[in-house]
This record gives structure tokens, C-alpha cells and sequence, in this order.
């Protein structure tokens, strides 16, 4: 693996106060790398999940992975090899443009136009983070006025 | 039953069997001092600064392999505390600190003594918590021991708020650890274990490379007990020392950046690394790509994270290092002892040809011969503390040091000012023996208001204070790297080191001659009160040998052959 591959990490956690800036505080502590971090209780559970995209060397992962589960309140940490990995993505756009190209393109990334108001538009896709790249470069044309990005959730096939 | 928090806070300490507690009250943890003062099943020793009342249980910690309990109240008294609970988890050494906190009503509005405690304790600790409800008492009080001393030991700290300890809740401490996530894994890979015993069985130069994580384990003995079994010879690191007795003859020496020429030797031309409890620190392994190159690698670590963080081991042991000895030593008969005696005899050989020694060339003492000295004088009777500096390296290289827990030193962190108060807590945990702590005449300022503490609780530390006028280590870097600038080391200017151990009701000497500070430790070891000796030496005595930062173990700066001592 080269020195800053992509790697994705889902860590299950205790559902306590603090436990993401315990988290959080490892990464920055020992100079790792935090490039997406998405959390949310799992249903029926105490427990919560969090999905961090992050990038390194073979060593630098297995010290990360090794160090979250030092952490007391940490159950499990895995190492995504083969996932499907989602990510969303809501973008702004003016209403004079061409609203029927803006809802196409959408369609193709698992998306649509999710609210429209006196003077915009909003749409919405949910796809891989690679096409999610991909369909904020084609939107451009169309003159967006705000882009939000969420972070990478994952699940190993 | 039902009581205050505070009463809970006595009763889990009680109930764990703790004996002294450290610390020093102020607002926050007024509540529970309150209690302290209505029990008396436990003493309280008051330091003069809340960093040397963690210090103290650290000694204490150490000394007695205990978990150390120290407490100490909200805003600046826990800010001070940071440095010992650093020092704690660098160390891995067990404790307990709790501190007061404002009141729950008024976390967050920035009231009087606030600060973020958890929030700041998060990075230094091996776990922390903020006690909402004196319902989660108990049940935190309990994990908190538990943690502390279990798996690979470290600092825990509990910040408990001024409401929650005057809450009134039910208290019962009958209970069971559950932490569904933290098992720490002890046993050792059975299977992994017997591989590892036949590759050592199979190399020819094989090294045993012990770490402070032996001591942690109280596992000394058994790893004596393989040493000898296998006849395989072995380095210590600094946190190791006394794991061996300075006297055996498989005990080769402390390795790393002031490790002996034969220990560096030794593990540069090993082929088996067998590394126990230790975990290749940057001064012990000097430039990573050069070191022990032709080395196969045992490591056993209680601390999965340990383990090839920053050398690859080809036999990896999770596990308590006792319980893999005792595994190993089980099966320690498939290791032939004799085989090894040529690469025994070529250590020697590297011993003979660079011992560990000074030059006595000089008009003033040279501060190795204090060490040894006070080592011949008392030898086994004392346990023996160092602040940091150059004073600690040579106490590492020359004391000899007969048994585990005799060294208590702070190693990862690197604190001056921790002797002095860890001397108190180990005096506190080990009456018997005498308490001695080296110190150099830049560490023991920081933290010589404890004169106070010792006076009044009748802990007759025994300070001996290696005055060279300089800050000595960082002297000793710029004279060899920096050009001899000598930027703010020189100490010249000074209090009266006597007068100042007898202002707090100590008392002082002042020695320049062999026989004025044979009869200075005599004196204060009889008079049984606390001292400072202080010892006037050298002062441009260097530590060697020496490993520069980033060299190669087996490039080594050696001491200047002369006719030597």
C-alpha cells in the first residue's frame, strides 16, 4: 500500500459523553490524518458508529487501529477491505437554470431536486465519494450557489 | 445505603484497601476533605504542590506496586497535576487522581477555579471521567481502580463536581467490573509462545532485552528464573533496572543512548531479540534502520499497540509478561544454555574492552564515585529515586541495584522535579529501607517546597544533590553539539542548599571530600530526619558512553581511555 492510500475505518463505540473527542483527540494527538468522520447511534443499541476516512501507510493504520481500540470505551474497530461506501451531497443551485438537466444529472448519482424555493433550488445524490467528485465537477456549469458534503458512511459487503 | 458523595469517595478508598492518600484541598474538593478529616482509616499526606502530590503516589505506586491515589481540587490545582499525570502515563503507572469540580450548575459559565479537566486530561490519562451523579460513584470509583492497575497500568483520573459530592445517593460497592469493552488480553497465544521457544532455540546469539513492563508485572523473579534457565544473556533498559541484581553474571548492562559499550554491542550483533515488557523507546534503539539488524524479534507486551510499532516482530505475544514467562519457562528445557557459551564469552569480551567507568582526574568528587559510594554504603537497605538529568543516568549506570522496585525514576516523561516527591511516596510505602533521592542542583528546585511535606510527616528523605552548577545534561549536549555555547545552563548563582533544608526544619550538609560526605550519609542516615547532602562535583563530567540522538547503537561516544578506576 502506498505511504497515503484512502482507508476507511468504522469504529463502534459506547454511546457515553466525550467518547468522540476521545476520538477525535487520538488522531490529532499522534498526527494522524481525519479527511471524513460521520457518527450516529445505532438503532436498538448503546452503542454508536462512526465512519472515518482517513489515509496512511500499512504501519500508520495498524498503529491507528491498534490505538482506537485502546480507548476503554471502543467495542470493535474494523478495517473496510471490501465495502459499499456512500456519501452525500446537497447543492444549491439559481432557479433560472436549467432545472430538467439539473434533475437528470442528479438522477444518475442516486439523487434529485429536494426543495425548490422563490429563487433556488436545492437537490440532493447519495453515491460513492468518487462520483460524488464526479457529479460536483458537472454541476458546475450550472452555477451552484452552496455545496454541503456529508461524510462517508460504510458497510462491509 | 444512603450517603453523600464525598462519604462514597472514603468509603470506595477504604474498600480498596488504600492505606495513603496524597493531595491537597482547595474549594472544589472541600467536601470530601471534610470526610478525610472525620475517618481514620487511611492517612493523608499533604504535599505543597498538587504536581508533587501525584509525584508522591507515583513513588508511592512504584515502590509498593499498589495502585498511588492522589487528590486535589478544581482550576489551577488540577492544571498543576497534568505534569505528574503525564509522567504516570508515560510510565504506565497505576493511579487513581481525583479532583473536585465547580458545582454542575455552573460547568461551562467559566466560574471561579473552572477549567475543562476532563477535557485536558483526556491525552495524559489511560482513561478519564466527569461524575454527573453520585448514583455513577461507585460504579466509576470501582472501574477507575480497576483500570488503572489492569492490562498495560496507567493514570485514571475522576473529576467529580462540588454538588455531585454533597449529592445524597444509595452506596453499595459490592460490585462487578463489566466493561464489555475492555478485556485485556494476559494469557499469551499458547501457540504463538511454543513457536517463539523454538526459534530461540534455533539462533545463535540470542539477547534478552528487559523493560519496565517486567517490573509493572511483578514478573522479576520468573524472568530471573528463565535467564538462568537458558543462560541467555540480557540487557535491561532504564524503567528495567533491578530486574536483574547488579552482581549477575547474565546481566549484561543498561542499553541505549547511555547503555554500556557491551549492551549496545550485544544487541547490535544479536540474532534474537527477545524484548520482555519493553518497547523499543527511541533511546534505547538510537537510528531505527541500524538497529539490531540481523535480528530475528520476540516481543511480548501486554499492549497489542506496543508491539511492532516501531520494530517489526516476527514473533508477536499479547499477554501479561509473568504469564508468558511462566509459559516460556515451562518449556525452557528445549533451550540448550551451553550453546551460548562462546557468545557469552565475546560479550565479556566487549566489557573488558570499554567497561563502564570514570576517570578520577579530578580536584572535586566526580559524582559517579558518589553513587557507588552511597551503592557500597547502603547497597540493598535504601530504594533509591532520581530526579532527571545527568545525576539520573549515571544512578542508571552505576548504583548497583539489587532487586525490582529498588529504582524509581521518571523515564518516558523525562519530569525534573520528580524525585523529591516520589522519595516521600516511597518512603510512605516502604518505611524499611532508606529513602535516597539523587538529584542534580537544577531538578531539586523544582519541587523543594516538599521539605515541608517530609518534615511534618516524618519522611526522612535523603536528598543528595549533585552540584555541578549547571544544568549538566543539556550542558553536556552543548559542549558536544552546540559548540560548548553554554546557553542559560550555567547555575552558578544559587541558594544556600544547607540553610534551605534547615529553613522547612531539615537539615544540610555540605561535602567536597570523600570523607566529609561518607560522614554526611552516616550522620543522616543515623539522625533519620530529612537532608539535603549537598555534594560539590565535577563540573564538566560528562555521561558516557553516549549514543548521540538519532546514531547508531554501535557508534558510540566512549570515555577517553586513561588509567582508570
Amino acid at each position: 500500500m502506498n505511504e497515503n492510500a484512502r482507508r476507511v475505518i468504522s469504529v463502534i463505540v459506547v454511546n457515553e459523553a466525550s467518547v468522540l473527542s476521545r476520538v477525535t483527540d487520538l488522531f490529532s494527538g499522534r498526527g494522524y490524518n481525519i479527511t471524513s468522520l460521520t457518527v450516529a447511534p445505532i438503532p436498538d443499541s448503546k452503542y454508536s458508529r462512526l465512519t472515518i476516512v482517513t489515509s496512511g501507510s500499512v504501519r500508520v493504520m495498524e498503529q491507528i487501529t491498534k490505538q482506537l481500540h485502546k480507548l476503554i470505551p471502543v467495542l470493535r474497530v474494523y478495517e473496510h477491505e471490501d465495502m459499499v461506501e456512500k456519501e452525500m451531497a446537497m447543492i444549491k443551485f439559481p432557479i433560472t437554470e436549467n432545472l430538467s438537466d439539473i434533475n437528470t444529472l442528479c438522477e444518475a448519482y442516486n439523487g434529485k431536486i429536494v426543495n425548490v424555493g422563490d429563487n433556488i433550488v436545492i437537490a440532493m445524490v447519495a453515491d460513492e465519494p468518487k462520483r460524488i467528485d464526479n457529479f460536483l465537477c458537472a454541476v458546475k456549469r450550472y452555477n451552484p450557489k452552496e455545496i454541503v458534503r456529508s461524510g462517508a458512511v460504510a458497510l462491509e459487503r | 445505603m444512603q450517603i453523600s458523595g464525598a462519604q462514597m469517595v472514603i468509603e470506595a478508598l477504604i474498600a480498596e484497601g488504600v492505606d495513603t492518600v496524597f493531595g491537597y484541598p482547595g474549594g472544589a474538593i472541600m467536601n470530601v476533605y471534610d470526610e478525610i478529616y472525620k475517618q481514620d482509616k487511611f492517612q493523608h499526606i499533604l504535599n505543597r504542590h498538587e504536581q508533587a502530590a501525584v509525584h508522591a503516589a507515583e513513588g508511592y505506586a512504584k515502590a509498593s506496586g499498589k495502585v498511588g491515589v492522589a487528590m486535589i481540587t478544581s482550576g489551577p490545582g488540577f492544571t498543576n497535576a497534568v505534569t505528574g499525570l503525564a509522567d504516570a502515563y508515560m510510565d504506565s503507572i497505576p493511579l487513581v487522581v481525583i479532583s473536585g469540580q465547580v458545582p454542575m450548575t455552573l460547568i461551562g459559565t467559566d466560574a471561579f477555579q473552572e477549567i475543562d479537566a476532563v477535557g485536558i486530561s483526556r491525552s495524559c490519562t489511560k482513561h478519564n471521567y466527569l461524575v454527573t451523579d453520585a448514583k455513577d460513584l461507585p460504579r466509576i470509583l470501582k472501574e477507575a481502580f480497576y483500570i488503572a492497575a489492569s492490562g498495560r497500568p496507567g493514570p485514571v483520573h475522576v473529576d467529580i463536581p462540588k454538588d455531585v459530592t454533597a449529592q445524597i445517593a444509595e452506596f453499595n460497592y459490592d460490585i462487578d467490573v463489566d466493561l464489555e469493552t475492555y478485556k485485556p488480553h494476559v494469557k499469551g497465544n499458547p501457540r504463538q509462545i511454543k513457536k517463539a521457544i523454538e526459534a530461540i532455540a534455533a539462533s545463535k546469539r540470542p539477547i534478552f532485552y528487559l523493560g519496565g513492563g517486567i517490573i509493572n508485572a511483578n514478573a522479576a523473579y520468573e524472568v530471573r528464573d528463565l535467564v538462568h534457565k537458558t543462560g541467555i544473556p540480557a540487557v535491561e533498559t532504564f524503567m528495567a533496572r533491578g530486574t536483574l541484581s547488579h552482581d549477575d553474571d547474565l546481566l549484561i548492562g543498561m542499553l541505549g543512548m547511555h547503555g554500556s559499550y557491551a549492551a549496545n554491542m550485544a544487541m547490535s550483533e544479536t540474532d534474537m531479540i527477545i524484548a520482555l515488557g519493553a518497547r523499543f523507546d527511541d533511546r534505547v534503539t538510537g537510528k531505527l534502520s541500524e538497529f539490531a539488524k540481523n535480528a530475528e524479534v520476540v516481543h511480548v507486551d501486554i499492549d497489542p499497540a506496543s508491539i511492532s510499532k516501531l520494530v517489526n516482530a516476527d514473533y508477536p505475544i499479547v499477554g501479561d509478561v509473568k504469564n508468558v514467562v511462566l509459559n516460556m519457562l515451562a518449556q525452557a528445557d528445549k533451550i540448550d544454555a551451553d550453546k551460548y557459551e562462546s557468545w557469552r564469552e565475546t560479550i565479556n569480551n566487549f566489557d573488558e574492552l570499554h567497561p563502564l567507568t570514570y576517570h578520577e582526574d579530578s580536584e572535586r568528587l566526580k559524582p559517579q564515585w558518589v553513587i557507588q559510594r552511597v551503592g557500597q554504603i547502603l547497597g540493598d537497605d535504601a530504594n533509591i529515586s532520581t530526579d532527571v538529568g545527568q545525576h539520573q543516568m549515571w544512578t542508571a549506570q552505576f548504583y548497583p541495584f539489587s532487586r525490582p522496585r529498588q529504582f524509581i525514576s521518571s523515564g518516558g516523561l523525562g519530569t525534573m522535579g520528580f524525585g523529591f516527591p516520589a522519595a516521600i511516596g516511597v518512603r510512605a510505602a516502604s518505611p524499611e529501607k532508606v529513602s535516597i533521592n539523587f538529584t542534580g542542583d537544577g531538578s531539586i528546585l523544582m519541587n523543594c517546597q516538599e521539605l515541608m511535606t517530609a518534615v511534618e510527616k516524618k519522611l526522612p528523605v535523603i536528598n543528595i544533590i549533585l552540584n555541578n552548577n549547571f544544568l549538566g545534561m543539556v550542558r553536556q549536549w552543548q559542549t558536544l553539539f552546540y559548540d560548548k555555547r553554554h546557553s542559560e545552563t550555567d547555575l552558578s548563582v544559587q541558594p544556600d542548599f544547607v540553610k534551605l533544608s534547615e529553613a522547612f526544619g531539615g537539615i544540610g550538609y555540605r561535602v567536597s571530600t570523600k570523607e566529609e560526605f561518607d560522614a554526611a550519609l552516616k550522620d543522616a542516615v543515623e539522625k533519620g530526619v530529612v537532608a539535603f547532602i549537598e555534594v560539590l562535583v565535577e563540573r564538566f563530567e560528562n555521561v558516557m558512553p553516549m549514543v548521540p540522538a538519532g546514531g547508531s547503537l554501535f557508534n558510540m561516544m566512549l570515555l577517553e581511555k586513561k588509567e582508570s578506576k
